[in-house]
Order: structure tokens, then sequence, then C-alpha cells
């Protein structure tokens, strides 16, 4: 007797939740219907990032170390599922590895990228990194999962909130890690997912005042339009490599702080 | 600002001298707190803490929907907390708004129940003084013999210190011979050196107890707030001698939580402190919380709230 | 536990009885062999001795006691252990190491268990302190495998080899910790020595590095007392040596290796000056003073074992002392409420006891606060010398036990100039509200490490080591990588 299988509903990431679209919209991949985001999803997402950003970028670099991991674990145990919606088996594993190799820098950033400055006085100063805010990601359309992962990790593990636009022509396998992310121990908010158009959803995000840093790498249209919208609060413009493993993919996500104090008796 | 006359019943010279106000380190206090927070307690003897700590609690109503008829039931439920098992102790007091303190005074009169009635606007403390020293003697007027009042926070962190002193004192004498307990709101004051500084004020301004909080906002009591202002009354006592009395109120909804703060106490002042003649508890849902530990200990059995009143 | 009592005025008795963590937890083999290749094997040495428990001294397990063949077999399997592990690529020991983590995450309270029945330290330290900071510096390290060029641009990075690894009884899965992460996660394979009183936790350790499936040979662990270490450092198949453990024996070892061209790092005693300005945060100094010295009874290198107060405020602060040592609990390692654990054997004992006597004689002042010692076992009373000159043997030779001596100044040129003044240079503390003061005495303190408002913190990212006598060389952080790489560029 065959057996009917129960199909999995693709929807937005938004909070650590599921929503559908506000405005109820899908459209079709591969037979498939995914949420369509619209404006309204965009703001909702900055909004669920921005009140994520406090817990997230407040919990020591360990912590974020070990949730980043298990968002690997949680990978690994979905495998095959990832595969099944992404380029294959090299893919994922080259994303899990990818996944690992960065939760391995939260606790070693401030050592390598700040540190202490001799300054010509009695004063004691350093500089620290810190995360920039919240995040808006226009990941690469391929490769789907690696490229997403490759963008959005050096942001989470730098203690940013993520707003990513997923691949437009291979969304599914965004929403796969949204699982994993969704079940490994992250806070809601600090990642959120939107499937869509990125002519209609870069815009908004690249004008957005709440959003601090753009990762232009996957964005394609006029780049130009999202350069000069993202000037409206002087949001920093990032590209980076599609599927990059680097900590130079990092250090234009964070802000460098730097504090005088005097030495004296 | 006409100073106020030193009430019959401090010893300090005129002077408002305050012992070493010094600082306080957070990180170090939370960290002892969160220490002593794991100290295990014996099952044997939770039955005995859980007995004092009902025997601690002011049992408390104040809400600006509070009627007599509000009242007369927490009183009912004060002297006889547990309408199944006689052998629960009645609580320390009831803590209620003044026009209600007539209401409260007539219910457990004779009972060995106090009546604490908040004063001095309550809970802002936005009033001007005559008239929070007149509510403070019209609250003992009408049957409370404890009055719990507010300091002046908008005075104490706009820097006037003396002005919060003063209060103090004016508030004590118009108590007479009701024991005034100082509610320093805690979770304005921003950090523990204020917290610190506040209550070594209000301790030599003349406060029978020093208290964390109105329940009003949050956060209300904590373990380290706690454990801050029970080292102030420990440096005044090692200092001068004076006894004065600690209570924690908001936020204490659990046995555990409660048996906790006994742990803090008892590690920082010793078990001389053990006792409702020294420390309070401010709480309302804690009292059921605590009947239910009480019957599960007798009983082995978990218990559910709706075998327990509400009042 | 509290146990309580009714008092007649409305109060309560209040006293604590024990609140035992089940021991049932962790159980010990009868026996344990040496870890090599991946395998457990009989000494050919045929020699096995017994590890005890120092609060009851009922013995827990018969380990084996490593010969000159054991130790030639251990570096052996550490050389092709080493042709294996460093074969792989670098993301794939990094997740061997993640996995060592995990396992150690999972496994923490057998662990801590474990280790408080093996070397007397109290439950509440090794489930909070030890384990998860061992850990941590396995997930730590783990990170860093695949990224050490980034550690040392432009250097190439290489592993030198086979770590000859020696580590003492006081923090016994830490200082393991403390050494293989690092070792492993830059390529090197590992031969370590246990202390001799506290071996079963290293061997535990070996489980879990079977349950992670390490390769063989990456790690091999051969239990023995100091002739087994001798026989270590001595033994010419080795590329480097990391030791921590007496200044004494590390001067040893430096001896030993001289002119052998095997770099080595040396983690050793210290007599730390623990700075109390009048405008310290006073109570919170109070719980640094008392952590800093009776936290694993005094069982710690940089154990803030001298107190340097300042003289305004010594009678107010000895006063807070004394009272704060009488809550100190006593008593066995396993109840969760005891604060201070058994000394580590007899002979820490006997030495803790003859510099004590020592003070004594010299015309110290003696403050121990009323304390039941259990009949079995080792255990000496939280200690704290008056009236000590800064010649006295108690205040220049590390007791490494619960003891404290106190001494004042009167400005922070003059608590700089006795905090230095000691062939020691682990850490320091530093007591004060005044930021620039911290910074200030900072700078001066001739240590490796100096805890400002604070005491006995320890995190894989920061580096950890000593000056002059202390030894050399970093543990932890960036820094801590160095000593098992050599450099091409």
């Amino acid at each position: 007797m065959s057996r009917l299988p129960v199909k999995k509903t693709y929807k937005l990431f938004i909070g650590g939740a599921f929503p559908r679209s506000e405005s109820g919209r899908t459209f079709v991949v591969d037979g498939q219907n995914v949420a369509l985001a619209s404006r309204k999803d965009a703001r909702d997402a900055v909004r669920a990032a921005r009140g994520a950003f406090a817990r997230w970028s407040g919990a020591t670099a360990y912590n974020r170390g070990q949730v980043l991991y298990r968002l690997a674990e949680m990978m690994e145990a979905r495998a095959a599922d990832l595969a099944a919606v992404s380029g294959g088996r090299d893919e994922v594993e080259r994303s899990i590895d990818r996944v690992v190799w960065y939760a391995g820098w939260a606790d070693k950033l401030a050592q390598a990228l700040g540190g202490a400055n001799a300054v010509a006085g009695p004063y004691f100063n350093f500089t620290i990194p810190e995360p920039t805010g919240v995040v808006a990601t226009l990941a690469p359309d391929e490769p789907p999962l690696e490229g997403l992962v490759s963008r959005i990790l050096p942001a989470l593990v730098s203690g940013n909130a993520v707003v990513a636009v997923a691949s437009e022509s291979s969304p599914l396998a965004a929403i796969e890690l949204a699982e994993a992310a969704a079940t490994s121990d992250m806070p809601g908010g600090a990642l959120n997912i939107l499937t869509g158009r990125k002519a209609e959803l870069a815009p908004i995000l690249a004008g957005h005042a709440d959003v601090n840093a753009i990762d232009l790498t996957g964005a394609n249209g006029d780049v130009a339009e999202l350069e000069r919208l993202a000037a409206g609060n002087v949001k920093r413009i990032v590209r980076g490599m599609p599927a990059g493993e680097s900590l130079w993919e990092i250090e234009p996500l964070v802000e460098m702080k730097t504090v005088w104090h005097p030495v004296g008796v | 600002m006409e100073q106020a006359t030193t009430p019959a019943r401090t010893v300090e010279p005129f002077e408002p001298r305050l012992t070493r106000i010094g600082a306080v380190d957070a990180v170090a206090l939370e960290a002892r707190a969160a220490d002593l927070a794991k100290r295990s307690i014996k099952r044997g003897s939770k039955l005995e803490a859980l007995d004092l700590i009902v025997r601690m609690i002011d049992l408390t109503t104040l809400e600006g929907a509070d009627t007599p008829g509000k009242v007369a039931a927490l009183c009912a439920k004060a002297m006889r907390p547990d309408p199944v098992d006689t052998s629960v102790p009645s609580v320390a007091a009831v803590c209620i708004y003044p026009t209600l303190a007539g209401e409260a005074r007539r219910r457990v009169d004779g009972s060995g129940v106090h009546v604490a009635s908040v004063a001095t606007a309550f809970p802002s403390g936005q009033s001007p003084i005559a008239i929070k020293v007149a509510e403070a003697r019209a609250a003992v007027e009408l049957g409370a013999d404890e009055v719990d009042m507010v300091i002046d926070r908008g005075a104490f962190l706009s820097g006037r210190h003396a002005e919060v002193f003063d209060q103090i004192v004016k508030v004590r004498e118009a108590c007479g011979p009701a024991h005034l307990k100082v509610i320093l709101e805690t979770g304005e004051l921003g950090t523990y050196d204020a917290v610190r500084r506040a209550s070594l004020l209000a301790m030599a301004a003349g406060a029978d107890f020093i208290k964390t909080s109105t329940g009003k906002i949050s956060p209300a009591a904590t373990l380290p707030v706690t454990l801050c202002m029970l080292e102030a009354i420990r440096d005044v006592h090692v200092e001068t001698g004076r006894v004065v009395g600690m209570k924690p109120a908001g936020g204490i909804r659990h046995s555990k939580q409660a048996i906790q703060y006994l742990c803090v106490l008892h590690e920082t002042l010793g078990r001389d402190w053990l006792t409702p003649q020294r420390f309070r508890f401010g709480a309302s849902s804690l009292l059921n919380d605590v009947l239910m530990q009480i019957r599960t200990q007798k009983t082995g059995v978990y218990e559910s709230p709706d075998r327990f009143t509400v009042d | 536990m509290a146990e309580l009592e009714p008092r007649t005025d409305g109060g309560l008795e209040w006293t604590y009885a024990p609140a035992p963590e089940s021991r049932a937890i962790v159980s010990f083999e009868e026996r344990y062999g040496l870890y090599i290749g991946g395998e457990t094997i009989e000494p050919r040495s045929g020699e096995w001795f017994t590890s005890i428990s120092p609060a009851s001294e009922e013995p827990l397990a018969e380990v084996a006691q490593a010969g000159p063949e054991d130790v030639d077999a251990a570096v052996g399997a550490a050389r092709s252990g080493f042709a294996a592990w460093s074969e792989l690529r670098p993301a794939e020991r990094a997740k061997y190491l993640f996995r060592i983590a995990r396992i150690i995450q999972e496994r923490s309270r057998e662990l801590a268990v474990a280790e408080s029945l093996d070397g007397g330290k109290p439950i509440k330290e090794s489930r909070d302190v030890d384990l998860p900071l061992a850990a941590a510096h396995f997930f730590y390290h783990a990170g860093w495998a695949d990224k050490l060029e980034y550690a040392f641009p432009n250097r190439r990075p290489q592993p030198l080899g086979v770590a000859a690894q020696i580590i003492p009884w006081n923090f016994p899965l830490l200082m393991l910790a403390w050494k293989v992460a690092p070792a492993l996660a830059c390529g090197n394979s590992v031969v370590l020595k246990p202390a001799e009183t506290t071996p079963l936790t290293a061997l535990l350790f070996a489980d879990v590095c079977r349950q992670a499936e390490l390769p063989a040979g990456a790690v091999n662990i051969i239990t023995g007392d100091g002739s087994t270490g001798a026989e270590l450092v001595r033994h010419a198949g080795i590329d480097k040596v990391a030791f921590t453990g007496s200044t004494e024996v590390g001067k040893a070892i430096q001896r030993e290796l001289a002119g052998r061209g095997v770099p080595h790092t040396l983690e050793l005693g210290g007599k730390a000056a623990n700075i109390v300005f009048e405008d310290c945060a006073l109570d919170q100094a109070i719980e640094g003073i008392v952590n800093g010295i009776y936290f694993n009874q005094g069982h710690v290198c940089c154990a803030g074992s001298r107190l340097l107060v300042q003289e305004s405020i010594l009678e107010p602060l000895l006063g807070k002392l004394r009272n704060r040592l009488s809550t100190l609990r006593l008593g066995d390692p396993l109840d969760k409420n005891t604060d201070i654990g058994a000394i580590n054997s007899r002979a820490q004992l006997d030495r803790i006891t003859e510099l004590v006597a020592s003070g004594e004689a010299e015309g110290a002042e003696l403050y121990q606060p009323a304390c039941e010692l259990p009949e079995r076992g080792f255990w000496f009373p939280p200690t704290v010398f008056t009236n000590v000159a800064q010649s006295f043997r108690i205040a220049q030779e590390e007791i490494f036990g619960p003891v404290l001596s106190v001494m004042t100044f009167r400005t922070p040129a003059e608590a700089v100039d006795k905090a230095n003044n000691t062939a020691y240079g682990l850490s320091a503390g530093v007591w004060t509200e005044k930021g620039s003061r911290i910074l200030w005495m900072a700078d001066r303190l001739r240590a490796g490490v100096v805890w400002a408002n604070t005491f006995n913190r320890f995190d894989p990212a920061s580096p950890f080591g000593g000056y002059k006598e202390s030894g050399f060389g970093r543990e932890g952080g960036r820094h801590g990588l160095e000593a098992y790489l050599r450099f091409e560029g």
C-alpha cells in the first residue's frame, strides 16, 4: 500500500518562529509553494533582529561559539534534507564545516582584531571589536546553502543580528537551515530569513534606518541604487566572497571601540 | 529646612555620622549571592525553615481597588493561613494602605499578627514632607503598629541626601511607638553603591528595618541587593551595636527563593537574625507556595494550588 | 544542608548538615593500565601503586607505575600517532577537539566527582570551576586548530612533534586540558604524565578520547611517580616539554634539557601578593582574599598567599576576615556545602604543618577559626598569620596550603616594592576602586597575571604564566599556542 507523505510548508523565519508572509503571497519553486516576503515582513524581521541583538551580543563569546557549533550539529543531523534542496552532499558538508570554522572564531576576535595600543602618555589604551548591530544580508543565489552560510556566519559569530534574504532561485535550503537554527539554542531573532524577490526586498532593507550594515554579496539588479539608499543612515556597505572562509570576512562587520584610562597612583 | 529633633530611641550623636560608606563591587557581590543561593538545606529541616518563612511574611495587599472586604479576607488568611492544618502558624503582619488600617486592626487584634501600613505617599514618595509625616501619624492612629515608608528618591538621586535623612527622622518621630521600615526602592537607585549609601543613611536616621522595594516596579527584591543591604546592617551593628532588621519585598514567589534568602541572611548576619523580629518577607503569592510545600513535606505528595485558599 | 531547630524567641538554630553529591555516578576500574597507542596496556615494569582518597584514605584504584620501557613505548606510540595526527586536515583535527569538548561537557558531573574523590577538592569547585574550564579549553583550542596562520601571520607555523607533558595534582583534569588541548590543536601528539596522587581523571580522559574516536597515539597517558616524569624528560625521542609543578623540579627539568635543543615551558610556584587599598570595596575584597588563599585549600600556584593591607584599614579588614573565616566549612569534598576540602597527601600536610610551626616559632601570630577536623584523611584548617615580617619563611616560601600571611604597607610604591620582593612572579591581586591606580600598579607589578578587584579568574582566551622563577611561557590565548609550534618563516 503506498503512503501519502506529509509535505513540509515553507514559511519565513522571523523572531525564532515560522510565520507566513503577512501579504499571504507565495511563489512556486520546484513544485513547492514558498512564502513570498513583503516589505512589512522585512520590517518585522528588522524589528525582531533589533530585539534579539542585546541578548545575542551580550552573551559571552564562548556561548556564541557553542551555539554556532550546535548549529553545525543540527545541520549535520539534517544533512540529507539539506542535500535534497541544495547542490548536494558536497555542498552540505562544506557548509557544515564552514559553520564550525566560523564558530571557532567567537572567542578569538578580540585578540585577533583588537589589542592594547602604545599611546604617547600615561594612559592605558585598548581597542576592542564590537558587533555593528543589525546586518541585512543579500545571500548569493548560488550556491544556495553554502553562500548563505558563508555570509551570515561572519555576522553572527561577531555578535550581530541578521536579516538575510535567501537565494531567489533556490530558497528551500535557507528554510531548512532556519529549522536547524531554531533548534540550536540561538535566541529567537538573532537570525531571520526572508524568502522572496530580491528586487522587492533589497531596497527596503538598504533604506531601513535601523539596519546598521548591508551585505551586498548576493545583490543583483540596481546595486548603485542600493548603495544610495544605504547612505540614508550611513550604513556600512559590505561585500565578501560568496563561499569564503576568512577572518577578513568578519572584520567589516565589527566596530572598533577604543578606550583610554589614565595610569597614575 | 527645620531640623528634626532627635527621636528618643536613637543613640547616635545629633550630627549624622555614617558608617564608612565605601564602595560595592557588583560582579563580586552578585557572584557571592549566586554562590550562597546554591547552599542546600536538609530535607529533614525543610519543615522548620518553611514554618519560619510563614512567620516572617508580611502578607500584603496594596492596590487601588482594596476594600474592607478584601482586607478582611487577607486578615483571615494571615491569622490562619492553612484552613486544614492548624499547626501552620500565623504570619508576621498584614501590610495595607492607611485607609484600611482600621479594618485590619479590628480583624487581627489579639492574634499576634501586626498591622503594617504603608505611608509617605507610597509608592512614589513625591509629596510635600508635611503631608507624608501627617500620613504616617494618621496610619498609626488608625491602628498600624508598623509603618513602611518610602525614601524620597527624587531627593536622593539629585544628591540631596541630608533632605532624605531629615525626612526619615521626621517620619520616625511621627510613628511614635510604631516600628518604622524604610523602603529604599532599590530598583530605582541604579547601583549597589547607592543602595549601600541609602541603607547607611536610613539606619543613621533611625530606621528599625530597611526594606528593598515597594513591589510596584521591577526589579524588586533580588538576592544580591539583599546581600548588599545585609552587609550594611552588619557594618552598623559591628560599629554601633544597633540592631536593624531587613525586609526584601516583591518578586519572591517560591519557597525555594525564600530559603535562599534565609541562607544569605544566615551567612551574613548569623542565626540571631533568623527571627521575624529582624527579618520579614514582603509577599503575597509566596504564602500559598510555602503552604503547598509544607503540606508536601508532611504528606509526601505534590500539591495543587486548588487546595489552598485565594484571598 | 542546614539543620534547623526552633528557638524560644521565634527564631531558628541553623547549622549545616551533609549534602553529599552522589558518588554512584562514577565507577572506577579496579586497576588501570597505561593508555598507549589507543590501547590500555599492562606496564612492562610490572609495578603498580594505589591511588587513595585524601579525605578518607580509602583506596580508589590501582594504577600502573610506568618504567623506562613503558616510557619508551609511549614515546614510540606518540611518534606514530604524530604522523597520523599531523597528516589530517587541520579542520578535521578541530572537529576531534570539538568532540572531546562536548564529551567532557556531557560527562562533567561524573568527572567532577572523580576529581573530588581522587584529589580532595570540594565538589563545588570541581563541578563549577575545574570541569567547565576543562571543557572550555578544548572548545577554545579546537577553534585555533585550523586558524594558526592568523595567529602567526607570515610565519608558517608547524607542529613540533611529540610533546612530553607533566602535570601537577592540584587541578588534575584542568591541567591536562591546559596541556593537551593546545598541543593537539597545533598538530602535535602527546605523552602526558599525571601527578602520582591524582591519576584517575586522566585515565577517565583516556576513555573520553576513545569515545571521540581520537586517532591512536595522538594522546598517550602514562602514570607513575617522579621517576616516570624524569625518564620521560630524559627520553631522546621527545620534541617538546611542558611542565607545571614546583620550582624545584622545574629547575631540575631545565638542567636536564640544557644543551638538548628541546623547547620547553615551565609553570612553577608562586608567592603572590594580594594588595588591598583603603578605598577598596571591602566586603568584596574579603571574598577575594578568602578565595585567593582558601580556594582549593590553597593548593594553587597563583594563590594570594601574602596579603598586603594598607595600614589604615588593617583592623576593620582583619575583623571581617576573621568573621568570614568562621563561616568556612571544612569537610567531605563530596558535600556540596563544603568550602575547604582535604589536603592532597600526607606529604603535603607535613610540609604545611612544618611551615606553620616555623611561622609561630619566628614570632608571627596565628589565627584559626574553630574547626572540627575529620578523623581520617588529611586536613588543615584555614589559617591567618598576622605580625609577619617579609623575612619569615612563611612570607618567603610557597606553603601550598590554606595559610595566609598578612603584612601592611602605607603607600602604593611601598606595596609594589613588597609585592615584587620575591623570586617568584606568577600573579598578584590589586583591590582599589580607583581605575588609574589599578593600571599604575599593574604596570609595576612583576607578575604574569594581575587580577584587579577579583582573583583566581581563568579563561582559555587569557594567557597565563609567570615572571622570574615562576617559570616562562604562557598557556591560553593566542600567546599560548606559540609553545607548541615551530616557525618556518
